[in-house]
Protein backbone atom coordinates (compact mmCIF):
# COMPACT_ATOMS: atom_id res chain seq x y z
CA UNK A 1 0.00 0.00 0.00
CA UNK A 2 1.15 3.50 -0.66
CA UNK A 3 2.31 5.53 2.21
CA UNK A 4 0.27 8.76 2.14
CA UNK A 5 2.81 10.22 4.73
CA UNK A 6 4.98 13.23 3.77
CA UNK A 7 8.55 13.18 3.74
CA UNK A 8 9.06 15.48 6.76
CA UNK A 9 5.96 13.18 8.45
CA UNK A 10 8.52 10.33 8.19
CA UNK A 11 12.11 11.74 9.23
CA UNK A 12 10.03 12.95 12.58
CA UNK A 13 8.25 10.00 13.11
CA UNK A 14 5.03 10.73 14.90
CA UNK A 15 1.88 8.88 14.70
CA UNK A 16 0.63 6.06 16.87
CA UNK A 17 3.40 3.52 18.09
CA UNK A 18 1.14 1.12 16.70
CA UNK A 19 0.71 -0.92 20.21
CA UNK A 20 -1.86 0.72 22.06
CA UNK A 21 -3.95 -1.64 21.56
CA UNK A 22 -2.09 -3.98 23.54
CA UNK A 23 -2.11 -2.45 26.69
CA UNK A 24 -5.79 -1.26 26.71
CA UNK A 25 -6.95 -4.87 26.14
CA UNK A 26 -4.64 -6.45 28.75
CA UNK A 27 -5.99 -3.91 31.42
CA UNK A 28 -9.38 -5.06 30.60
CA UNK A 29 -8.54 -9.20 30.60
CA UNK A 30 -6.74 -8.33 33.83
CA UNK A 31 -10.32 -6.64 34.78
CA UNK A 32 -12.48 -9.64 33.65
CA UNK A 33 -10.20 -12.11 35.66
CA UNK A 34 -10.21 -10.49 38.79
CA UNK A 35 -13.92 -10.48 39.16
CA UNK A 36 -13.98 -13.83 40.28
CA UNK A 37 -10.37 -13.73 42.18
CA UNK A 38 -11.35 -10.58 44.51
CA UNK A 39 -14.65 -12.28 45.46
CA UNK A 40 -13.06 -15.07 46.44
CA UNK A 41 -10.36 -13.43 48.37
CA UNK A 42 -13.08 -11.38 50.23
CA UNK A 43 -14.33 -14.22 51.39
CA UNK A 44 -11.15 -15.33 52.35
CA UNK A 45 -9.80 -11.93 54.20
CA UNK A 46 -13.07 -12.81 56.36
CA UNK A 47 -11.95 -16.63 57.19
CA UNK A 48 -8.45 -15.50 57.64
CA UNK A 49 -9.42 -12.94 59.97
CA UNK A 50 -10.40 -15.31 62.59
CA UNK A 51 -7.80 -17.70 62.70
CA UNK A 52 -4.01 -17.42 64.15
CA UNK A 53 -1.14 -17.88 62.93
CA UNK A 54 -1.10 -21.74 63.05
CA UNK A 55 -4.77 -21.61 61.22
CA UNK A 56 -3.56 -19.41 58.58
CA UNK A 57 -0.47 -21.06 57.69
CA UNK A 58 -2.66 -23.98 57.13
CA UNK A 59 -5.49 -22.26 55.17
CA UNK A 60 -2.25 -20.86 52.94
CA UNK A 61 -1.15 -24.84 52.45
CA UNK A 62 -4.26 -25.58 50.98
CA UNK A 63 -2.95 -26.11 46.88
CA UNK A 64 -6.50 -24.04 45.84
CA UNK A 65 -5.82 -21.63 48.28
CA UNK A 66 -2.23 -20.78 47.56
CA UNK A 67 -2.62 -21.22 43.65
CA UNK A 68 -5.55 -18.46 43.91
CA UNK A 69 -3.42 -16.41 46.25
CA UNK A 70 -0.51 -16.40 43.63
CA UNK A 71 -3.11 -15.87 40.79
CA UNK A 72 -5.08 -13.08 42.72
CA UNK A 73 -1.28 -11.51 43.76
CA UNK A 74 0.30 -11.63 39.85
CA UNK A 75 -2.98 -10.30 38.05
CA UNK A 76 -3.73 -7.43 41.10
CA UNK A 77 0.03 -6.19 40.46
CA UNK A 78 -0.34 -6.40 36.64
CA UNK A 79 -3.70 -5.11 36.84
CA UNK A 80 -3.10 -1.72 39.14
CA UNK A 81 0.60 -0.91 37.66
CA UNK A 82 -1.42 -0.73 34.82
CA UNK A 83 -3.38 1.37 35.85
CA UNK A 84 -1.27 3.93 37.82
CA UNK A 85 1.05 4.10 35.03
CA UNK A 86 -2.35 5.52 32.93
CA UNK A 87 -2.82 7.88 35.67
CA UNK A 88 0.88 8.94 35.96
CA UNK A 89 0.53 9.55 32.01
CA UNK A 90 -2.54 11.65 31.80
CA UNK A 91 -1.71 13.92 35.18
CA UNK A 92 1.80 14.40 35.08
CA UNK A 93 3.49 16.33 32.34
CA UNK A 94 7.24 17.05 32.98
CA UNK A 95 9.22 14.72 30.89
CA UNK A 96 11.88 14.10 33.82
CA UNK A 97 9.09 13.63 36.73
CA UNK A 98 6.73 11.37 34.38
CA UNK A 99 9.69 8.76 33.57
CA UNK A 100 11.13 8.80 37.32
CA UNK A 101 7.23 8.30 38.39
CA UNK A 102 6.65 5.42 36.02
CA UNK A 103 9.95 3.76 36.87
CA UNK A 104 8.96 3.66 40.26
CA UNK A 105 5.67 2.46 39.31
CA UNK A 106 7.32 -0.83 37.48
CA UNK A 107 9.77 -0.97 40.44
CA UNK A 108 7.54 -0.96 43.39
CA UNK A 109 4.91 -3.30 41.88
CA UNK A 110 7.59 -5.93 40.47
CA UNK A 111 9.35 -6.11 44.09
CA UNK A 112 6.58 -5.57 46.09
CA UNK A 113 4.56 -8.58 43.63
CA UNK A 114 7.34 -10.85 44.13
CA UNK A 115 8.01 -10.43 47.64
CA UNK A 116 4.57 -11.53 48.21
CA UNK A 117 4.10 -14.33 45.78
CA UNK A 118 7.63 -15.56 47.26
CA UNK A 119 6.17 -15.27 50.35
CA UNK A 120 3.04 -17.14 49.49
CA UNK A 121 4.81 -20.51 48.07
CA UNK A 122 7.56 -20.38 50.78
CA UNK A 123 4.39 -21.16 53.30
CA UNK A 124 2.54 -23.15 51.14
CA UNK A 125 5.25 -25.15 50.52
CA UNK A 126 5.94 -25.78 54.38
CA UNK A 127 9.16 -23.49 54.86
CA UNK A 128 7.17 -21.54 57.86
CA UNK A 129 6.22 -24.34 60.20
CA UNK B 1 9.33 16.22 23.96
CA UNK B 2 9.24 20.12 25.17
CA UNK B 3 6.99 20.55 28.13
CA UNK B 4 4.80 23.60 26.49
CA UNK B 5 2.60 25.41 29.24
CA UNK B 6 -1.06 24.14 27.40
CA UNK B 7 -4.59 24.00 29.21
CA UNK B 8 -4.12 20.43 30.66
CA UNK B 9 -7.34 18.17 31.23
CA UNK B 10 -9.33 17.84 33.92
CA UNK B 11 -10.78 20.97 33.24
CA UNK B 12 -12.34 20.26 36.97
CA UNK B 13 -12.61 24.13 37.89
CA UNK B 14 -14.88 25.07 34.88
CA UNK B 15 -17.43 22.05 35.08
CA UNK B 16 -20.44 21.74 36.23
CA UNK B 17 -20.76 18.82 38.81
CA UNK B 18 -22.86 15.65 37.36
CA UNK B 19 -23.05 11.95 38.21
CA UNK B 20 -21.14 10.37 35.76
CA UNK B 21 -17.97 12.81 36.33
CA UNK B 22 -18.05 11.74 40.55
CA UNK B 23 -18.21 7.79 39.00
CA UNK B 24 -15.21 8.66 36.69
CA UNK B 25 -13.04 10.48 39.80
CA UNK B 26 -14.31 7.96 42.04
CA UNK B 27 -12.91 5.16 39.85
CA UNK B 28 -9.61 6.44 39.69
CA UNK B 29 -9.23 7.48 43.19
CA UNK B 30 -10.61 3.88 44.54
CA UNK B 31 -7.83 2.51 42.00
CA UNK B 32 -5.18 4.35 43.94
CA UNK B 33 -6.42 3.47 47.34
CA UNK B 34 -6.45 -0.52 46.24
CA UNK B 35 -2.85 0.19 44.95
CA UNK B 36 -2.19 0.75 48.85
CA UNK B 37 -4.66 -2.19 49.59
CA UNK B 38 -2.22 -4.57 47.25
CA UNK B 39 0.50 -2.79 48.81
CA UNK B 40 -1.29 -4.08 52.64
CA UNK B 41 -2.25 -7.75 50.97
CA UNK B 42 1.60 -8.10 50.33
CA UNK B 43 2.78 -7.62 54.20
CA UNK B 44 -0.06 -9.63 55.22
CA UNK B 45 2.09 -12.52 52.67
CA UNK B 46 5.63 -11.49 53.73
CA UNK B 47 4.46 -10.96 57.31
CA UNK B 48 3.16 -14.79 57.31
CA UNK B 49 6.46 -15.76 55.63
CA UNK B 50 8.53 -14.29 58.60
CA UNK B 51 6.74 -16.40 61.48
CA UNK B 52 4.46 -15.98 64.34
CA UNK B 53 5.59 -13.40 65.77
CA UNK B 54 5.61 -10.86 62.61
CA UNK B 55 2.12 -12.40 61.74
CA UNK B 56 0.82 -11.62 65.03
CA UNK B 57 2.06 -8.13 64.90
CA UNK B 58 0.67 -7.25 61.53
CA UNK B 59 -2.89 -9.25 62.39
CA UNK B 60 -2.75 -6.74 65.53
CA UNK B 61 -1.93 -3.77 63.48
CA UNK B 62 -4.82 -4.78 61.16
CA UNK B 63 -7.34 -5.06 63.78
CA UNK B 64 -6.63 -1.57 65.31
CA UNK B 65 -9.46 0.78 65.40
CA UNK B 66 -6.79 2.46 62.37
CA UNK B 67 -6.15 -0.89 60.63
CA UNK B 68 -10.19 -1.45 61.05
CA UNK B 69 -11.14 2.01 59.22
CA UNK B 70 -8.59 1.18 56.35
CA UNK B 71 -10.12 -2.24 55.78
CA UNK B 72 -13.76 -0.36 55.95
CA UNK B 73 -12.65 2.19 53.47
CA UNK B 74 -10.82 -1.02 50.75
CA UNK B 75 -13.74 -2.66 51.21
CA UNK B 76 -15.58 0.48 50.00
CA UNK B 77 -12.95 0.84 47.50
CA UNK B 78 -13.12 -2.81 46.22
CA UNK B 79 -16.92 -2.98 45.76
CA UNK B 80 -17.16 0.40 43.80
CA UNK B 81 -14.01 -0.37 41.87
CA UNK B 82 -15.41 -3.76 40.65
CA UNK B 83 -19.16 -2.64 40.22
CA UNK B 84 -17.78 0.25 38.11
CA UNK B 85 -15.21 -1.30 36.41
CA UNK B 86 -18.14 -4.07 35.10
CA UNK B 87 -20.03 -0.88 34.45
CA UNK B 88 -17.20 0.30 31.89
CA UNK B 89 -17.26 -3.39 30.64
CA UNK B 90 -20.49 -2.72 29.62
CA UNK B 91 -19.02 0.45 28.11
CA UNK B 92 -16.48 -1.30 25.91
CA UNK B 93 -18.96 -3.40 23.73
CA UNK B 94 -20.90 -0.36 23.27
CA UNK B 95 -23.62 -0.39 25.21
CA UNK B 96 -25.39 1.94 27.78
CA UNK B 97 -23.45 5.04 26.89
CA UNK B 98 -26.16 7.31 26.36
CA UNK B 99 -26.58 9.62 29.43
CA UNK B 100 -29.82 8.35 30.86
CA UNK B 101 -27.80 4.89 30.77
CA UNK B 102 -25.16 5.90 32.60
CA UNK B 103 -26.46 7.92 34.80
CA UNK B 104 -28.86 4.50 36.22
CA UNK B 105 -25.41 2.76 35.89
CA UNK B 106 -23.34 5.64 38.13
CA UNK B 107 -26.66 5.05 40.70
CA UNK B 108 -26.07 1.36 40.93
CA UNK B 109 -22.79 1.24 40.91
CA UNK B 110 -22.15 3.38 44.12
CA UNK B 111 -25.61 1.89 45.76
CA UNK B 112 -23.76 -1.63 45.19
CA UNK B 113 -21.10 -0.49 46.82
CA UNK B 114 -22.38 0.37 49.95
CA UNK B 115 -24.98 -2.48 50.36
CA UNK B 116 -22.42 -4.53 49.71
CA UNK B 117 -19.50 -2.88 51.85
CA UNK B 118 -22.43 -3.09 54.92
CA UNK B 119 -23.33 -6.51 54.26
CA UNK B 120 -19.72 -8.07 54.51
CA UNK B 121 -19.10 -5.94 57.81
CA UNK B 122 -22.28 -7.26 59.10
CA UNK B 123 -20.91 -10.95 58.45
CA UNK B 124 -17.38 -9.87 59.76
CA UNK B 125 -18.96 -8.72 63.42
CA UNK B 126 -21.04 -11.65 63.36
CA UNK B 127 -18.48 -14.28 62.79
CA UNK B 128 -15.72 -12.15 64.94
CA UNK B 129 -14.01 -11.71 62.15
CA UNK B 130 -14.01 -8.02 63.15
Amino acid sequence: MASYRTPLGRARGLGAAHHGASHWLAERVSAIALVPLVLWAIFGVLRLATLDYQGAVLWVSSPLNAVLLVLLTATAYWHMHAGMRVIVEDYIHKTLTKAVLLMLNLSVSVLVGVLAIFSILKVALGGAL
Amino acid sequence: MIDAERPLSPHIQVWRWHLTMFTSIAHRASGAGLYVGALILAGWAVALGAGPAAYDGYMHLLGSPLGKLVMFLLTLGVFYHLANGIRHLIWDTGKGLDVKSANFSGVVAIAFAIVATLVIWGIAITTGAA
